[in-house]
């Protein structure tokens, strides 16, 4: 074992591991990089630490300067641990439909919370940083969604840690929130391996905006609007919440225990792996499966978990 | 063959308020071709002026995001369900009504200096 100067030396270098025991094809394996491993307990750990590091390097960040970000949660509890041990003081703007541990994690680490209306959802939220943002010049928006160190800390670490455990990969999937994993990760491995097909899992978020005035209320993240992440995608997908479910529970008979986000990424990844003759599907699970005990979704009835993810934020 | 579309809230007022309507075609862009001849204004929404997608328009066919699958151009067979959703912010669980876009652009906030 090897003996760790920070805890923040042990964001990233997650572990990759095969299940291939739930794969539908024989002649196609299943790896999964293990997120949930990193020390704040997801993927977002990485980065927290790339825009705060990127933003003291530019010289943009003041010793004992106020951090606001939005965040349905993992980057929020990512930051507030980061920020805690670096001495900024965090507000996270939170939709108020996550589920309480998220809620309890980011008190854990001192982060302030500022509710944002759970029927306005991750837009919400954002508009709502984006406003504080500009009643509080003096506060330092990092804002997930459009910030360059995003996508690089996973052209520099997600893609790369990959890369060097599995060099046959084929298909590579992971879930699209604000695109930085698909962009960076996948980016990586494409400059190493032009063949490797990208597939971005979303969840049916657009499809319970109800409030959206007219279709420019849309959004895109700025971060794949930059990258042109039309071009990297092979393919996109939605994975509805019964199927989430049914394959977070099946991530169990591995024993997995990951996220909701986790289960809709791996029903994705066997569709992309029944779809082809032979290959690696290698998939990211976000996160850990803690945070969701409260939401039943492994001892609860399908039924009623199905229900109560149709208002809840997960990715 | 009938093919069935799901239709956003926001584009339902050109159907009469329906959630879902009943067309024919077998690609994408027959089938909004074919919706903006039973309801006029609908397909408007959805193309731009270059016969692209809006920017802010995903279309699905069987859950399949159809600007990687050929887009006009993607097959649409009989049981096919399209389903026409606005882009969200990624992580964004339902949004009820009473949302309204806020004063700042979203796309214009980059690294703030202190």
């Amino acid at each position: 074992m090897t003996a760790y100067g920070s805890v923040l030396d042990l964001i990233g270098n997650t572990p990759l591991v095969d299940v291939s025991a739930l794969s539908p094809n024989p002649a196609v394996r299943l790896m999964v990089k293990l997120e949930g491993q990193n020390p704040g307990g997801s993927v977002k750990d990485r980065i927290a630490l790339a825009m705060i590091e990127e933003a003291e390097r530019r010289g943009l960040l003041r010793p004992g300067q106020t951090l606001l970000e939005s965040s349905s949660g993992n980057t929020g509890i990512g930051m507030a641990l980061v920020a805690r041990l670096k001495g900024y003081p965090l507000k996270v703007v939170l939709a108020t439909n996550v589920s309480i541990e998220r809620r309890q994690l980011l008190e854990v680490w001192g982060a302030e919370i500022i509710d944002s209306p759970g029927s306005e959802g991750s837009n919400g939220a954002v508009r709502r940083a984006q406003a504080l943002a500009a009643e509080h010049p003096e506060w330092a928006f990092l804002y997930q969604y459009a910030n360059p160190a995003n996508p690089q800390a996973h052209y520099r670490g997600t893609g790369p840690e990959i890369w060097r455990d599995c060099p046959g990969i084929t298909h590579f999937v992971a879930g699209l929130g604000t695109s930085g994993t698909l962009i960076g990760a996948g980016g990586f491995l494409k400059e190493r391996n032009p063949d490797i097909k990208v597939w971005a899992i979303e969840p049916p978020a657009g499809e319970m905006v109800d409030g959206l005035r007219n279709l420019d209320d849309g959004y895109v993240p700025p971060i794949f609007i930059d990258n042109h992440g039309e071009d990297l995608l092979d393919g996109k997908r939605i994975i509805r919440p019964r199927e989430s479910i049914e394959w977070t529970r099946r991530l169990t008979e591995v024993g997995i225990f990951a996220g909701v986000s986790s289960g809709a990424v791996l029903a994705g990844a066997v569709k992309v792996a029944a779809s082809i003759d032979e290959g690696i599907v290698v998939f990211v699970a976000a996160d850990g499966g803690w945070k969701y005990l409260s939401t039943g979704a492994w001892t609860d009835d399908l039924d009623i978990v199905e229900k109560r993810a149709q208002s809840m934020t997960f990715f | 063959m009938p093919v069935q579309v799901n239709l956003p809230t926001v584009l339902r007022t050109h159907a009469g308020g329906a959630r879902t309507v009943q067309t024919e075609g077998s690609t994408v862009g027959e089938v909004l071709r074919n919706l903006e001849e039973q309801y006029p204004g609908l397909s408007g929404q959805v193309i731009d002026a270059d016969g692209k997608l809006h920017k802010f328009v995903n279309v699905y066919v069987n859950d399949d995001d159809v600007r990687y699958t050929g887009v006009m151009d993607t097959a649409v067979g009989p049981f096919d369900e399209v389903s026409i959703l606005p882009a969200v912010a990624g992580g964004a669980g339902p949004v009820a009504a009473g949302w309204s876009a806020g004063p700042v652009s979203l796309i214009d906030l980059t690294l703030r200096s202190p």
